[in-house]
């Protein structure tokens, strides 16, 4: 009889360890966000770091978010403060020149924190390439969701949300998503062809 | 009579600069009690509101309860939202579109979070019958005993 009660609690105990198991494999850190996929948040901030020639804006120019359709965006929220945020400043600023004069357009979102402080964290990395703008009471950041810093939002030409990234990015990520989102440019030589029939 | 009049014109004034005082703070009196009303009451409103929402950078914290600073910007947005005359609804239902559902402290009883509030009462229903049925089983005597 011994052998019943045994294989019982065998079947009883296989759930309870499964469930264990699927939980053991999930970050908890990592909550699903509902934004891939649907618009973009419009926004509307105010450059306070310029960039670097080409990719330079004038400090205090709005950069609003319907100005950019036609471009892929990528959106970095970041901060002086934040650790992970000098992991992936110079894939991000390098990966930026990159694309210059592409329908790319990066942009830093500074949050929680004092322009001044921004500034000279971009000058102790040695510079940023693209734009930052400041998100007054964070408005912005809570419209994306944020959680912290660093985040990055991948938005397509059509001003749709593509990706979102928690933590460091890397440059391989970046060109990956940027690339696909990118808008077809037709061959040299089917343009050709096309114009001479 | 000299000596009288300025004393008579300090007198006066001090008069009328605390005649003045008091008509300011009387004004004031008169309009504090119904901002004040308001003021709390959109306050209660926000608490009640921001205690609904979990605050993303705390362990199992509401807005309302965290000191941390998104938590405080959370709640300015619940207030405004509230004083542009948005329903406790509405302003959940921002949230969610941000967040997730995950945002909700207490998550809506609908689809699979059915389950949530279903499976412990059924847990413990299940496991009062199991120990009831343990220890008649146990406290019978057996059928044989005589």
């Amino acid at each position: 009889m011994n052998w019943k009660r045994a294989l019982i609690a065998v079947i009883a105990s296989v759930p309870i360890i499964a469930l264990f198991a699927f939980g053991f494999t999930r970050n908890p850190a990592e909550i699903p966000s509902p934004l891939p996929g649907r618009d973009a948040p419009v926004f509307r901030l105010a450059v306070f770091a310029p960039g670097e020639p080409p990719l330079s804006r004038s400090v205090g120019d709005t950069i609003r978010l319907p100005d950019l359709r036609g471009k892929v965006v990528v959106l970095n929220f970041w901060a002086s403060w934040c650790l992970a945020c000098r992991d992936e400043h110079v894939a991000l600023s390098e990966t930026a020149r990159g694309y210059a004069g592409q329908p790319a357009q990066f942009l830093g979102v500074l949050y929680n924190d004092r322009p001044a402080a921004g500034l000279r964290w971009i000058a102790d990395m040695g510079g940023q390439s693209y734009p930052s703008v400041t998100d007054q009471r964070s408005r912005t950041a809570i419209d994306y969701g944020l959680y912290g810093v660093p985040e990055t939002f991948i938005v397509d030409t059509q001003g749709r949300i593509a990706y979102k990234h928690l933590g460091p990015i890397s440059e391989a990520v970046l060109r990956q998503w940027i690339d696909s989102l990118m808008p077809k440019r037709t061959a040299p030589d089917t343009a050709l062809r096309a114009r001479l029939r | 009579m000299t000596r009288v009049a300025p004393r008579i014109v300090v007198i006066a004034t001090v008069a009328f600069c605390m005649a003045q005082a008091a008509f300011a703070q009387d004004s004031v009196a008169r309009q504090a009690p119904g901002l004040a009303v308001s003021d709390s009451a959109l306050e209660a409103r926000t608490a009640a509101v921001a205690a609904t929402l979990r605050c993303p950078v705390c362990q199992g914290e509401s807005i309302q309860d965290s000191p941390a600073e998104l938590a405080q910007q959370m709640r300015a947005v619940v207030r405004d939202r509230l004083r542009a005359g948005e329903t406790p609804e509405q302003i959940k239902a921002y949230f969610v579109s941000k967040y997730g559902e995950w945002i909700l402290l207490e998550p809506a009883m609908s689809g699979l979070n059915i389950a949530l509030y279903v499976l412990p009462v059924l847990l413990v229903v299940g496991g009062l019958v199991f120990v009831v049925f343990l220890v008649r089983k146990w406290t019978t005597p057996p059928a044989n005993a005589n």
